[in-house]
């Protein structure tokens, strides 16, 4: 696909004043010289025994490239779905169990704005509120994880913050009205009529069955989450898959945005797979073949 | 229904009853279209004209919402910036819409067919691609333009459409006018369009309203990171990416840009939601 982009790599890399045969000796050691559909065919092998090939830019394998971002658009991702989680379940929980009172139109409210707001502009009121005014966080930048676990969490927390927002509002929202749905069931009805209290008509009954669309979402979220980060990454100034990503795009390394949006495509499968297989430990009904 | 279907996102109902939110919406919305439509005859100033000598100024009475750094007029570039936005949005829908739509229609009338399976397994697949992830890369690929952003948040609104599409006219493809109509003659063609379109149309308009929400945030978010549209025209998300070295001293930069985009997703939400319950109270089961 990226084959179609203006700018060859080489004459990137040589710059604009590089001799004609500099290139061609270039080109040959990237591998550019050869067909068009023998350089994708040996990627595609490679892509399958972990060889990604080799960057453009840095002159190092791009899996290499790879292996030292993923440990921080991994823990991010996961930390902001984390959040998220925590956010919202409790809250569509609350919205649910007192529908129509102040505390569901107070969730509701706040979700509808906060799914209306741009995650990265969230991110950078957020910078500007504790890391520029109060100075409690870096306003960017990464730490490394040899400087130790809660340094690094602290770096991570603003973005993960700002990521979990807009997912948090829609999460909160399909919590509540999944909830509320099999609430109207007649089981519950039952449940009630026998002398459970509204509260453990809740933890019992419902909220189990009412899991199974907030999986969903929540494995749907995943992929959010990582196009999220490409730019919150960005805002951040942390050096993960999505500036990684980013800087590729920029510099016309195209084999590293080739793999790492294959990777994350992978990612993103596999999330979708795990999700399915989480449905059957929630719902004992799913797991008759 | 599918699981993976985008309109349950915005399936629950606000906290709002219905004609506040749907007239809460309608108003915030059509505040920015016609600030878009406006912005072709007029601007309180020329958004390309440069006033270093006004630069950085704060919201005051001859500059609304303040100046930026090269002294242009803020209120005048968010002007400006709504017509990039919803215009960007539109087209993005209408390419789901032209696409998606016709493209459910046959996937129902075909139902379990090889062409149902078909239609639904390619958009299955392009489900399994972040969608801002895929804009980035086609904007980066066909060059940074504000029609390459248009084209590739596009794409990802067919699969949507066509999924919505095809899920709300299968059950109505059960229902007993349908065989009639069939009895009767008509192709499936025609029973397409004369009978299930009219009657999943309400459906079309909510997820279209819901749609052109998160087109706008796209297209804000692209253009945040140097993807949409390019200068000298205006648009929110590069006056945001432009405010943040400021943001500490000029914190308006910042504010404005970001409450247009707010206003404009929050009143699009909103309309979405009352439209919903406005056209078919039932509409909620059906999804």
């Amino acid at each position: 696909m990226l084959e179609v982009v203006p700018g060859d790599p080489a004459s990137f890399m040589l710059g604009i004043n590089a001799e004609a045969d500099t290139l061609a000796a270039m080109r040959r050691e990237l591998g550019l010289d050869q067909p068009m559909l023998q350089r994708y065919l040996s990627w595609l092998g490679g892509m399958l025994t972990g060889d990604f090939g080799i960057s453009y830019t840095y002159r190092v394998p791009v899996s290499e490239l790879v292996m030292a971002r993923i440990w921080i658009s991994l823990p991010l991702a996961i930390f902001a779905l984390i959040l998220s989680t925590l956010i919202a379940v409790p809250a569509g929980l609350i919205a649910a169990s007192r529908r129509g009172r102040v505390s569901d139109w107070t969730v509701m409210g706040t979700t509808q704005l906060g799914i209306a707001i741009p995650n990265f502009w969230f991110a950078m009121i957020l910078v500007s509120i504790f890391a520029i005014k109060l100075r409690w966080f870096s306003a960017g930048g990464f730490p490394g994880w040899d400087q130790g676990f809660w340094i690094c969490m602290q770096a991570l927390l603003l973005p993960a913050i700002a990521l979990a927002l807009p997912q948090a509002s829609i999460l909160a929202r399909v919590m509540r009205s999944s909830l509320l749905e099999t609430l109207s069931q007649d089981y519950i009805r039952t449940a009630r009529a026998k002398g459970l209290s509204q509260r453990r008509t809740v933890w019992a009954h419902a909220f189990r069955n009412a899991l199974i669309p907030v999986l969903t979402i929540i494995g749907l979220q995943f992929s959010f989450l990582i196009a999220g980060a490409i730019i919150i990454e960005n805002v951040f100034f942390l050096p993960g898959l999505g500036r990684l990503i980013f800087q590729g795009i920029t510099q016309r390394d195209l084999i590293v945005v080739e793999s790492v949006v294959m990777l994350l495509v992978f990612a993103v499968i596999c999330v979708n797979f795990l999700v399915d297989i989480a449905y059957a430990l929630v719902d004992p009904r799913l797991r008759r073949p | 229904m599918a699981k993976h279907d985008k309109s349950s996102l915005g399936k629950p109902a606000s906290g709002f009853k219905s004609p506040t939110s749907l007239w809460i919406g309608g108003a915030l919305t059509s505040i920015f279209v016609v600030a878009a439509l406006v912005s072709f005859l007029w601007t309180p100033y020329s958004v390309e004209a440069l006033n270093i000598g006004a630069k950085l100024q704060a919201p005051s009475g001859t500059h609304l919402f303040g100046t930026d750094h090269f002294g242009r007029d803020i209120f005048s570039m968010i002007m400006v910036g709504a017509r990039v936005s919803i215009a960007v949005a539109i087209v993005a829908v209408g390419i789901g819409i032209l696409v998606g739509v016709p493209l459910g229609l046959l996937a129902a009338s075909r139902q379990n067919s090889f062409i149902d399976d078909l239609v639904m397994r390619s958009n299955d697949l392009v489900f399994a691609f972040p969608s801002l992830l895929i804009a980035i890369l086609i904007t980066a690929i066909f060059g940074t333009s504000a029609l390459n952003a248009i084209i590739a948040i596009g794409i990802f609104n067919i699969p949507v459409f066509a999924r919505v599409t095809r899920g709300s006219a299968l059950p109505i493809w059960t229902l007993d006018f349908i065989l009639a109509a069939r009895v009767a003659g008509k192709s499936g063609l025609r029973i397409s369009l004369e009978h299930i379109l009219p009657n999943i149309l309400n459906i079309l308009i909510v997820q279209g309203t819901i749609q052109f929400s998160l087109g706008i945030l796209a297209e804000a978010g692209l253009s945040y990171v140097g993807l949409g549209a390019q200068p000298p025209t205006p648009s929110w998300g590069r006056m945001l990416a432009d405010s943040q070295t400021m943001i500490s001293f000029a914190p308006h930069l910042a504010i404005f840009p970001g409450v247009a985009i707010i206003a404009t997703v929050l009143g699009l939400n909103l309309m979405g939601d009352g439209l919903r319950d406005l056209l078919d109270p039932k509409l909620r089961r059906v999804r």
